[in-house]
């Protein structure tokens, strides 16, 4: 298919049309407000379910709501939006309930502002819920690419029955790209929702509940022990991520997600001129966290630089990865502030001058 | 296109049409497949304040979306070429509203085409169209796609309601491609 120039926001409406969703639940926020704009129109002509909510705390709970109905569902947010959201989250990743959670990054904490960040990192990855919870999340860096996984994000949140959540700062949900909304995109075999309460017990002969309370110690160990099981299934299946630059084994690698790595990749293309060579890990998923790509990397890297729009949330998962084995460098802008190329390239050499 | 990436700012006031100037040279590039990103600022704006975009356009892919450093400068009014002048590159093209510029002393390493869009388009009998000017005389300064290709992409975005709009603002692209080369 011919690409079409799309707002990242509205892009991302599209795709969960396309994906399947049958019900969307929001509150505006800037700087995700085209997503649920676009869909409040777009929805009704597909016979399917959009409301705007009371306040993010009822949405997430309309979509508990619905998912546990066996509907596929989606809410979007921004940053302190998502932390409203979150005890919605911890009790469908409890029940067991797939959705899908888009978050528009922007600069906090509180309200904060409304330029693109990436400060939600530990949001996402520690999660702002209670118990022992996962949610298997992504951070795309192009329009094509978000389109893709939020298409796809359907199926997995269904596969695992568990959130997931699709992160992109404010600069991908604003920015406009040519991107082909009809790309096939990888589909899971999901089992039929007969746990899903759908009103049929009668049919049924059984009578379906759903809940995320477990009072016998013991029964909630075993629960926790089967979604520990799920996560570990994401750790060995899902993690995804990019290389770049990487045959030249360079001794410096960035590591960057998002908008942020775009800009690195400009970095790296200016430092090659220069004749420098430094090569990208991309963590494309947040959790699970691209492991792999830090166990195949060369003896002769030396140095992990970590650049974020933050300031070192995913530093920590990099020192884990790097469990020791490099030296651990960072460089990050916050609370709205995009960095430019150069200030990454003057970081790179900065490190090159001390290692000397 | 007759390069292999252009990288542009359009500034002006909020209700100038800066948004749209940026999307359709934007829509045009992807129409003849190549890469492009538009990006708007997104802050508290309100009509009457200030409004920017950025647009690169590219044969290769493109990587950092942000533009440091612009090939052209579009500055619909005075408080945008104040703002945005330091961006534009040695050697690069400023495009400026002269009617809303006062006295100017321009920077001399760069090619300034200070055009009256405003009273070009008062004359054409619509003020909004002021933009479309602009962007005419973005189009006869750098030649980076023909009037045709613009063209097109009005038929393609203004529907509707919006359809009637198609003739005056491809007389606006006009009337700005001559005011360039005059």
């Amino acid at each position: 298919m011919a690409k079409v120039l799309m707002k990242g926001n509205e892009a991302m409406a599209l795709a969960a049309i396309k994906g399947g969703c049958d019900a969307f639940f929001g509150y505006p926020i800037t700087p995700q407000n085209e997503l649920p704009e676009y869909l409040s129109y777009h929805m009704e002509q597909y016979g399917r379910v959009f409301v705007q909510a009371e306040s993010e705390v009822a949405a997430i709970n309309m979509v508990y709501g619905a998912a546990g109905s066996g509907a596929r569902v989606l809410t979007s947010s921004s940053s302190p939006g998502i932390a409203l959201k979150q005890e919605g989250i911890s009790y469908m990743v409890g029940s067991e309930l797939p959705g899908v959670i888009i978050n528009v990054m922007r600069g906090g904490p509180g309200l904060g502002g409304i330029q693109p960040s990436q400060a939600d990192y530990n949001q996402i990855t520690r999660t702002g819920g209670n118990g022992d919870m996962k949610v298997l999340s992504f951070a795309p860096e192009n329009l094509q690419e978000t389109v893709n996984i939020v298409k796809e994000s359907f199926a997995l949140a269904d596969y695992y029955r568990n959130p997931v959540m699709i992160a992109v700062d404010g600069l991908l949900g604003q920015m406009m790209e040519p991107v082909d909304m009809d790309q096939p995109v990888e589909t899971r075999e999901v089992p039929p929702k007969d746990w899903a309460a759908t009103g049929e017990a009668a049919k049924r002969g059984k009578r379906n509940t759903i809940v995320s309370l477990h009072l016998d110690p013991y029964k909630l160990e075993e629960h926790n022990l089967n979604l520990q099981a799920k996560y570990t299934k994401m750790i060995e299946n899902e993690q995804r991520y990019e290389l770049i630059n990487m045959d030249s084994e360079p001794e410096i690698v960035l590591v960057a997600y998002g908008s942020m790595a775009r800009i690195a990749r400009s970095a790296i293309d200016a430092l090659k001129d220069e004749g420098i060579e430094v090569g990208m890990i991309r963590p494309i998923s947040l959790f699970p966290y691209p492991q792999k790509a830090f166990d195949a990397l060369s003896e002769k890297t030396k140095t992990l630089l970590t650049l974020e729009m933050s300031l070192g949330q995913m530093l920590q998962d990099v020192r884990l990865a790097s469990n020791g084995k490099h030296r651990i460098e960072f460089f990050g802008r916050t609370g709205g502030v995009v960095p430019e190329t150069d200030e990454i390239v003057s970081k790179v050499k900065a490190i090159m001058k001390e290692a000397v | 296109m007759n390069k292999t990436t252009e990288k542009l700012i359009v500034a002006g006031f909020g209700g100038q049409g800066v948004m749209l100037l940026g999307q359709i040279i934007s829509y045009t590039a992807t129409e003849a497949s190549l890469n492009t990103v538009w990006i708007p600022s997104y802050g508290p704006e309100t009509r009457g304040g200030t409004a920017n975009c950025s647009v690169i356009v590219s044969k290769e892919s493109i990587n950092s979306p942000v533009v440091s450093e612009c090939d052209t400068l579009i500055a619909l009014n005075e408080p945008s070429l104040k703002k945005f002048e330091s961006k534009v590159r040695q050697g690069g093209t400023i495009i400026v509203n002269a009617g809303l510029v006062k006295e100017y002393s321009y920077r001399d390493d760069v090619t300034v085409y200070p055009v009256d869009a405003s009273k070009i388009a008062l004359e054409i009998g619509n003020l909004k169209t002021v933009n479309m000017v602009a962007l005419g005389v973005y189009l006869g300064a750098t030649g980076l796609f023909t009037s045709d290709a613009i063209e097109k992409t009005f038929e393609k975005i203004f529907t509707g309601s919006k359809e009637k709009l198609i003739d005056i603002n491809k007389q606006a692209l006009k009337s700005g491609i001559e005011a360039a080369q005059a």
